[in-house]
């Protein structure tokens, strides 16, 4: 970690939620990650970005824990982490909404697998539903539904379950400028009323610095960590202003192969 | 753009098809110029009614109304002057680089040598020599799109539709595909038509972006973009284009 990561870091009193230790992967032969370690504070909003095809997505896969690290260690709140005992909730590029179930019943639905109380559920989904302005969208079914407002109910769920670890793989990859700033405030929101520790992968440079408190510069394959940057341009951000244009250039150098 | 000569005239197009809640206008009363050479970019939000004001114009369906005019003649049914390049490629899987390239001069009987090289010119353009011999599943997404174009070129066509080519890639082989059209415009002049949703790719290409209502679509501004290329897209002049034009569109937010 570079010393003004560390002064961040120590400026930044919450504690860590996320210790990720020298993660690497190969399969096979082919090496995917090499080497990773870094921090994620409790509450925190973290990007990763990095090239096309530089492994991203085995990242992700070794933090859910779909895949097993060939070396390194996840721990969560100090303990290895461990999806019976830890609650990882993951948003992917394609809306996965169950298409049997009503925009409610969606929302509820993994909060019920985890037996959690009728009166929490209850709470939960409204305080969702609220946030969303879903009201009226409650008894209809996803297939009645646009991609994007499908995908925000999934979102929905997810910050619904109250993670201790949220990670979402380019929720709004294929959307426009227009709707994605509309989303991405929303997901802002939703962080910051709920508290939830978030890990958001992306392709595109003005999303991470639009959303970030920390951005994870990943390197080409095999993945190292190129670059770990503290992002403390105040809320709300404005994507015209030098501040925020500087940094945007800064990060698209850094990961610029096209 | 200079000369302003008009090649393709769009003159007050309308289409409905019917539904299951009956009649349902996708396309209301449409006219535009297109001019010889330019890069003029569609822009509308998703199901706005582009896509069928496209394939009006490639003569792949009929209008209900209105009039497409090349060169001062109508167009009737499908001309091969105007070719088009899909957002799904639409390459033949069992065929290599070289023959779906070549296809269009094969089947107007140009002779294997002529045609073969004259389609390897468009394949060294679109930057896939050494490729000649692989097959569409050997490659990535952005280079079938490539091979889409060079096929597109091949036709030698005087216009060339494309039909949101980089929807499917990610937003930096999107990025290079957008620097690579505007390379290949810019060494093979044609007159392009580029239809897409993404207000940033219709900043970087455009010589002129027609922005569409939502559907039934309608024009609801042309903006000329005389920005010099190759263009910055996190630029101040950039991005306050970018910004005019979002603030201009509606928000597709459902509604019951």
């Amino acid at each position: 970690m570079s010393e003004e990561v560390n002064a961040a870091a120590a400026r930044d009193e919450r504690p860590v939620k996320v210790e990720v230790r020298h993660l690497t992967k190969y399969f096979d032969t082919l090496h995917v990650l090499d080497d990773v370690s870094f921090d994620i504070k409790k509450g925190e909003f973290v990007c990763v970005v990095g090239p096309t095809g530089c492994g991203k997505t085995t990242f992700l896969n070794l933090l859910t824990k779909i895949y097993e690290p060939s070396e390194g260690t996840l721990k969560i709140d100090g303990e290895l982490a461990d999806p019976k005992k830890h609650n990882l909730a993951f948003v992917f590029q394609e809306p996965s909404s169950f298409p049997w179930l009503t925009v409610e019943e969606n929302l509820k639905f993994g909060l019920k697998v985890k037996k959690l109380p009728a009166d929490v559920i209850e709470q939960r989904v409204e305080r969702i539903i609220k946030l969303l302005g879903l009201e009226e969208f409650r008894n209809v079914y996803p297939a009645s539904l646009s991609t994007s407002t499908e995908q925000r109910v999934i979102i929905g769920r997810a910050f619904a379950m109250e993670p201790d670890l949220l990670l979402m793989d380019e929720p709004y990859g294929q959307m426009d400028i227009k709707m994605r700033f509309y989303l991405e405030d929303e997901v802002l929101r939703l962080w910051r009323e709920i508290g939830t520790t978030v890990v958001f992968i992306t392709h595109n440079v003005e999303e991470a610095v639009y959303l970030s408190e920390k951005i994870l510069i990943l390197t080409n394959k095999p993945a190292k960590i190129k670059e770990e940057l503290v992002n403390t341009l105040p809320y709300p951000r404005n994507i015209a202003s030098k501040d925020f244009i500087d940094l945007r250039r800064h990060v698209t150098e850094q990961i610029k192969w096209w | 753009m200079a000369a302003n000569k008009v090649i393709l005239q769009i003159r007050n197009l309308k289409k409905s098809f019917s539904g299951k809640n009956g009649e349902v206008l996708a396309v209301n009363d449409v006219s535009f110029d297109v001019y010889d050479n330019e890069f003029l970019v569609l822009l509308g939000p998703g199901q706005c009614g582009k896509t069928v004001m496209l394939n009006m114009i490639a003569g792949l369906i009929e209008p209900d109304e209105g009039e497409i005019i090349l060169n001062g003649k109508p167009v009737r049914g499908h001309d091969p002057k105007i070719g088009m390049v899909l957002q799904r490629t639409a390459l033949m899987p069992w065929k290599t680089v070289m023959s779906n390239v070549e296809i269009g001069p094969k089947w107007r009987g140009v002779g294997k040598a002529e045609r073969q090289a004259y389609c390897q010119k468009f394949i060294d353009l679109v930057g896939l020599t050494g490729f000649e011999k692989s097959f569409p599943a050997q490659l990535s997404g952005g280079m079938k799109q490539r091979v889409g174009i060079a096929r597109a070129y091949a036709n030698d066509p005087e216009i060339l539709i494309m039909d949101e080519p980089f929807g499917a890639l990610d937003a930096q082989t999107r990025y290079a595909m957008e620097e690579e059209v505007a390379r290949i415009w810019d060494q093979q002049k044609r007159t392009v038509i580029f239809v897409t949703n993404n207000i940033e790719e219709a900043c970087f290409l455009g010589d002129r972006i027609i922005l569409f209502s939502n559907r039934p679509a309608t024009i609801k501004e042309i903006y000329p973009n005389e920005m010099a290329r190759p263009r910055d897209m996190i630029s101040e002049e950039f991005m306050k284009l970018r910004t005019s034009i979002s603030d201009n569109t509606d928000l597709a937010i459902d509604t019951l």
